[in-house]
């Protein structure tokens, strides 16, 4: 990441300087700055409806009774997650939202994910095999409708805006294959 | 099809906020109490993340507001068009881990080209392309910004790699179908 970070610096200030426009790489640098902030705030409201929702699951039981019932999928997956940990129910509910394309709920499921593999984490502030896995997970967008490209095909008068549904997901499903496959592999070589 | 997935999604939805205050109450669980208890935790996750992703996003910015974006997609251009990647799909494929509203906006400018639109083989490509990667650099930053983690070990590798096979089979399966 300490890589990627300068490279797209370094890249954007040698780029500007070939156009003679360098006053648009602090430009865009604030732009973005500030679009962070604007993203994580915006946040707030949804999270905080998810995370109360899935208190109430908590305390009801629900969530430790989905982490039982999927135990033989991720035990393999996650062998350093206890069986019944409620990591497993978050992860659980972050996968299935992402792929109901609920993405607003996907994301509070998914921080609490991270939470719970935390708390398991021997080595705070350096990500865990199973940390790496589920991000790996989520980073191949598995979705089984992907609602935004079809609206925005329908309203450019696609005459089939859902045409690309099945080509989606199968190319989703070999993303999702080679981002599990290549964080099991290369977990052996990243200390 | 889409429609009835459409109206099964919005169920879902339904069935979740109604259903798990409704499953919570029946059980004798106090659901108003937890249900603030939990949501405390949201607006401080949302501050916890955002220093990950200023840092994200101010380097993004300034790499896109430069015009490096377009100086690597004129760099690339002669070796994808050839392998079934044309020059106006390029740009969507470069900006795709860095930037999700980035790479959609680039496929609305497709769809509204003349002699190109949703249905060209560009138009489907962009649209499968869009639907099948992520924007991995966001999903690190929040989700590892989350715990404050910082040493992403093979994360990033591993989500690039689907990212690019992602790219790889969109080209793959659009030159099978539409070509």
């Amino acid at each position: 990441m300490n890589i990627v970070f300068v490279l797209l610096f370094v890249a954007a200030a040698i780029a500007g300087a070939v156009k003679g426009d360098v006053k648009a790489v602090g430009q865009g640098a604030f732009d973005g700055a500030a679009q962070g902030v604007t993203l994580a705030i915006g946040l707030v409201g949804v999270m905080a409806l998810w995370l109360g929702l899935l208190k109430i699951a908590e305390k009801a039981g629900l969530v430790d009774k989905l982490a039982r019932a999927v135990r033989p999928i991720f035990r393999p997956l996650f062998p350093g997650v206890p069986d019944g940990h409620p990591a497993i129910s978050a992860m659980l509910l972050n996968i299935a939202a992402n792929m109901l394309g609920l993405g607003n709920a996907a994301t509070p499921f998914g921080i609490k994910a991270m939470e719970e593999l935390e708390k398991l984490n021997p080595t705070p502030g350096t990500a865990t095999n199973a940390q790496v896995l589920f991000l790996a997970i989520n980073t191949a967008s598995l979705q089984i409708v992907p609602t935004t490209v079809i609206a925005l095909r329908a309203a450019a008068h696609s005459n089939d805006a859902a045409g690309i549904i099945l080509p989606t997901l199968a190319a989703s499903f070999c993303a999702l294959t080679v981002g599990v496959v290549s964080a099991k592999v290369l977990e052996r070589f990243w200390k | 099809m889409r429609a009835a997935l459409e109206l099964a999604s919005g169920w879902v939805l339904l069935l979740l906020l109604v259903g798990i205050p409704l499953y919570g109450w029946v059980r004798g669980v106090k659901v108003y109490e937890a249900f603030v208890e939990g949501a405390k935790e949201g607006f401080n996750v949302a501050v916890r993340i955002i220093p990950f992703l200023v840092a994200i996003l101010a380097a993004v910015g300034a790499f896109r507001g430069a015009g490096a974006m377009d100086a690597l997609a004129k760099v690339l251009a002669p070796i994808t068009g050839p392998l079934g990647l044309p020059p106006e799909v390029l740009p969507m494929a470069v900006v795709r881990p860095l930037s999700g509203s980035g790479s959609l906006g680039l496929l609305g400018n497709i769809f509204a080209t003349p002699g190109l639109g949703p249905d060209s083989y560009a138009g489907k490509l962009g649209s499968i392309l869009q639907g099948s990667t992520e924007t991995t650099f966001y999903v690190l930053s929040v989700y590892c910004g989350s715990v404050g983690i910082v040493r992403y070990r093979h994360a990033l590798a591993a989500g690039l790699l689907a990212d690019f096979t992602g790219l790889t089979a969109s080209v793959l399966i659009a030159r099978a179908l539409w070509s």
